[in-house]
């Protein structure tokens, strides 16, 4: 009896031991639902467009977004007093291989899920205007217009709010205080009108 | 020496046929777990020809008995076990004896042979009785042995409770599931054990890592749940419990039914359902707080005085809804959660159970066999698989909407094989051998990098422990146990992750593909592992006891401490592993003082854990991402101290009241930093009063308090962030606990008898009886919600 249990164990033991050998190392993952880059284009009535990028390739690893406006690595952005400037966002996933551009995603399949918010510092003299909208009406934020008012500088902070509540009070106007929400984006830029 | 005994007995006797000889005990037979009378029970008193027969009533009159005199009275009854009480007759006495009754509960000759039989000799056992566990049915295990002193846990809503046992959680913790060791991703502070409270027989928790034979990591204790235990003989019996709660408007429904034979043979079959919708704090609906689970388990098996065999399947799958505004990215939505009273999102009650969420899937399967050799021993051989498939759903974008975030299938396989000796009386041994086999697959289509790498862990124990009674007051034990753990993994590191922590310098070995911005190693990590146990148990007479007891454990880190790398979206924060830790090393003295009596019974157990390697995770940094900024927190290893006291008391005032009070103290530092450490259970009392009148339908009624300390010590965690919005720097207070609190519950019972063998219990609780607000500290809901607030439940619970 005794030397039956031994030999069961000896056979249940092989069985788990060999049952499970398949030694491929596993497949990377496609992370689909990273933003790593955000561009925002302001193009005047005339004049050369200028263009805030933000990239950020390692997502939530160590390393730190890198923030260039026109190509140089700078968060200052210089605007001209009593211009209107056209606004357009673009969102790309560049870990993927094309880029996948996200813009669609939250302007289109998901644009009542989604609103930009433009935050003005204080000091700064500056407005935002919403240029688009979602089915409902509401505005998305992908395209608006930022009006230069008087020579000024501050913050201007544009975020972008997954599921905000966009009928809450103020919110389709741009006030970010009653939308809620998760954050998706949050960047800063420092602006000065001249 | 022996003269003189004869001469005292020969006295004692004199003394005895000198005194008045005709007195009376009268009182009734009762059932100990219900309260019913039992009639036609029969009491002999052991060396007199006395004897007598209960009535239909359950009452009973024994006459002729001498003052002054102590008997021996054996108590009989044809369904129940055998006791022998023990009475001194002072004048006419009233005196009720208590049998175990219940066929589902029955001490006979069970598979085991000798299970429900304590696993430690040194340390002090605590058991959740039957009653509360039924009084739990519509929450969880976690709630249930929350009720025993020492005991607290760490919840994320009340959905997912995990057992703290004396300030010690997750991994530190070894569950054995019907002799099987849970492995269900137990390292998560979000992962609450894979059982159905409703499948419980038995429940009891070792505050020791002494209970050498389940593992040698048990830092923290062990919990060892069993399954009904079922008597030799012809019977069918079963039990189903409706239980239904306003709080949530949901329900359970546990099912369970038994066939029994006299040879030996038997099967159990076991289901249970529980569906909730939102739960309510005191003052709104917590949105997205529901549940579901659903439960099956069969057991077959013979069992025979010398040999045995069954075969045990389980199957347990759950739904648990999780806060929706405890969803957040980043630290602004942090700052706008803390800032706000109420949750940032409140919707009407509903049943949904939507994003972010998490479903939970855990088979076991179990074969076991033992075989009992005469004057030897008995072996035993058991083979067990469990498969825990995790699925957690974040709130996602775009076409990965019901996509799981996280997706890992964990496959363990597990031979044991243990002999357990009984070839001298004082002498006991218990010995054994373990090999397990764990594959761990992360599922890459989720779209979102793998928190828990894939990888395969094979472990090998053994162990060997003995206990022996050296007199009747003394009984020392001793153990020791090896573990050997190898993890084989493959994990994939963000390049610049792994050029930050310098890994490309120390390990460039371990590369075996370098993908660009990430690169695919394969750590191959050993441990090996030494514990021990020594105690000693001194009785000092019938009623007090003196424990000892001290543990060596050690435990290897967990994936999730080596490997995290990435954001975890329920805490807003990036969690950071350390490739290079060494296994956790815990010494833990424990000692406890028991009273065990009837009327007054208490229990003191101080301990002190001295923790070498304790890992903890602490914020480091904040980090800046797309998302905005989030804190950095990383596991670091350190060496940590647990000192405090768990205080018991009961008290009988009377046949119908009585109370229980409970203190449990725990202080936990860091003392390489000298620092509190986080998450510590703080102080706690809980005092219950209790009314039975067995007279009327066995009528119980309890007033429970329940009084939380504010934690005190507790590291400062706290960050700065800037906010556009307000242009101000505000300041992230994660670290506050908060405030005391105070609740009131209530619970009663009443039974009626349906049928010859049928009894249906009706039970009426009401929790938080004052809807009183609170926030716990040990909830990681505490940052968005209050805790639950007043709840009526209905128990419903019918044996047949």
């Amino acid at each position: 009896m005794k030397k039956q249990f031994f030999i069961y164990t000896i056979l249940i033991l092989s069985l788990v031991f060999t049952g499970c050998s398949d030694d491929d190392p596993p497949a990377p993952v496609n992370e689909e639902e990273v933003i790593t880059t955000m561009t925002i284009t302001l193009t005047p009535s005339s004049g050369a467009d200028i263009v805030l990028k933000h990239v950020d390739m390692d997502a939530e690893g160590p390393d730190d977004p890198i923030v260039t406006v026109d190509g140089v690595e700078t968060n200052q952005v210089t605007l001209a007093t009593g211009t209107t400037y056209t606004g357009s966002i673009e969102l790309l996933n560049e870990t993927e291989d094309p880029a996948e551009d996200i813009t669609e995603e939250v302007a289109e399949d998901e644009a009542d899920e989604h609103q930009f918010f433009y935050v003005i510092g204080s000091e700064l003299d500056v407005t935002t205007a919403y240029t688009d909208q979602d089915e409902d009406g509401k505005p998305i934020g992908v395209e608006f217009t930022l009006t230069a008012n008087s020579i000024s500088s501050g913050d201007l902070t544009f975020i972008l709010r997954h599921e905000p509540n966009k009928s809450a009070d103020g919110v389709a106007d741009g006030d970010i205080e009653n939308a809620g929400g998760e954050t998706d984006i949050e960047e800063t830029f420092s602006i000065s009108v001249e | 020496m022996r003269k003189h005994a004869v001469v005292l007995l020969l006295l004692s006797q004199l003394i005895v046929h000198s005194q008045n000889c005709n007195y009376t005990i009268s009182g009734k037979v009762i059932d100990l777990h219900d309260g019913s009378l039992l009639s036609g029970a029969t009491l002999v008193v052991s060396e007199t020809e006395l004897a007598t027969q209960t009535t239909l009533d359950g009452v009973y009159t024994l006459s002729n008995l001498c003052n002054n005199t102590t008997y021996k009275i054996k108590v009989l009854h044809s369904s129940c076990q055998t006791k022998i009480f023990s009475v001194k007759v002072t004048g006419h006495m009233k005196r009720d004896f208590r049998l175990e009754h219940h066929l589902e509960e029955l001490n006979e000759i069970i598979l085991e042979g000798k299970a429900y039989e304590n696993t430690t000799k040194t340390v002090l056992e605590n058991n959740v009785s039957k009653e509360t566990l039924e009084r739990f049915s519509t929450g969880s295990m976690g709630d249930a042995l929350s009720s025993l002193s020492g005991v607290t846990s760490l919840n994320k809503g009340n959905g997912i409770v995990k057992p703290i046992i004396n300030g010690l959680h997750s991994s530190r913790l070894v569950i054995i599931n019907n002799d099987v060791r849970m492995q269900d991703q137990e390292w998560g502070v979000e992962h609450a054990p894979n059982i159905d409270i409703n499948s419980i027989g038995r429940l009891t928790l070792v505050k020791s890592a002494g209970a050498l034979q389940f593992g040698g990591d048990a830092v923290g204790g062990v919990i060892i749940v069993e399954g009904q235990k079922v008597p030799v003989k012809d019977s069918l019996y079963g039990k189903t419990l409706v239980s239904a709660a306003s709080n949530g408007r949901g329900a359970i429904m546990s099912s369970h039914l038994t066939k029994s034979f006299e040879n030996g043979y038997y099967a159990t079959v076991h289901g249970s359902l529980k569906r909730f919708g939102d739960f309510e704090a005191a003052h709104y609906n917590l949105t997205n707080t529901g549940l579901a689970e659903r439960n099956a388990s069969l057991r077959l098996g013979l069992n025979r005085f010398n040999h045995g065999l069954e075969a045990y399947y389980s199957f347990f799958n759950n739904e648990i809804g999780i806060l929706r505004a405890s969803h957040l990215h980043g630290a602004a939505d942090q700052v706008r959660a803390l800032s706000s009273n109420t949750p940032l999102i409140v919707n009407d009650f509903d049943y949904q159970i939507g994003a972010p969420k998490q479903q939970v899937t855990h088979h076991l399967a179990r074969i076991k066999g033992f075989k009992k050799f005469e004057n030897f021993g008995k072996l035993s051989l058991q083979y067990d698989y469990q498969q825990n498939n995790r699925l957690e759903f974040d709130i996602r974008r775009g076409d990965d909407k019901d996509k799981a975030a996280l997706d890992l299938k964990l496959d363990t396989h597990t031979v044991l094989l243990d002999f357990d000796s009984n070839s001298n009386n004082a002498i006991h041994l218990k010995s054994g051998l373990m090999a397990r086999y764990q594959n761990n697959f992360a599922n890459p289509e989720t779209g979102v990098r793998r928190l828990i790498p894939d990888y395969k862990k094979y472990d090998l124990g053994l162990y060997l422990i003995g206990d022996y009674k050296v007199n009747d007051q003394w009984q020392i034990e001793a153990g020791a146990r090896f573990d050997y753990v190898h993890m084989d993994v493959y994990k994939f590191y963000r390049t610049s992750f792994w050029e930050n922590r310098n890994y490309d310098e120390l390990y460039p070995n371990i590369v075996i593909e370098d993908l660009g911005t990430q690169v695919l190693t394969n750590p191959n990590l050993k441990f090996n592992n030494g514990s021990a146990t020594l105690g000693a148990k001194y009785s000092f007479n019938e009623d007090y006891h003196l424990f000892f007891n001290y543990a060596l454990a050690s435990r290897a880190p967990n994936p999730s401490e080596l490997f995290s790398e990435g954001l975890h979206h329920s805490g807003a924060r990036i969690e950071l592993g350390d490739l290079s830790f060494k296994s956790e090393i815990g010494h833990k003295i424990s000692a406890t003082l028991q009273r065990d009596h009837e009327s007054f019974s208490f229990s003191l157990n101080p301990y002190i854990n001295t923790i070498s390697n304790y890992v903890i995770i602490e914020p480091t940094s904040v980090r800046e991402t797309i998302r905005g900024n989030f804190q950095v927190w990383e596991y670091r290893q350190t060496q940590a101290q647990l000192i405090g006291i768990d205080v018991d008391a009961a008290y009988k005032y009377n046949e119908n009241i009585s109370s229980t009070h409970q203190l449990s103290i725990v202080k936990g530092y860091d003392r390489k930093k000298d620092l509190p450490l986080i998450s510590m259970p703080p102080i706690s009392t809980r005092n219950e009063i209790k009314f039975t009148y067995p007279r009327f339908h066995n009528l119980k009624m309890e007033l429970q308090s329940q009084y939380v300390f504010a934690q005190n010590e507790y590291p400062n965690n706290n960050f700065e962030v800037y906010i556009p919005e307000t242009e101000s720097t505000e300041t992230v207070d994660i670290s506050t606990p908060p405030s005391a609190y105070h609740l009131l519950n209530f619970n009663s019972s009443i039974e009626f008898k349906i049928a010859k063998k049928s009894l249906l219990t009706v039970g009426l609780g009401i929790t938080n009886i004052t809807n009183t607000s609170y926030r716990n500290y040990l909830n990681l809901q505490r940052f968005y919600a209050d805790d639950l607030g007043r709840n009526f439940l209905l128990n419903l619970k019918l044996n047949y």
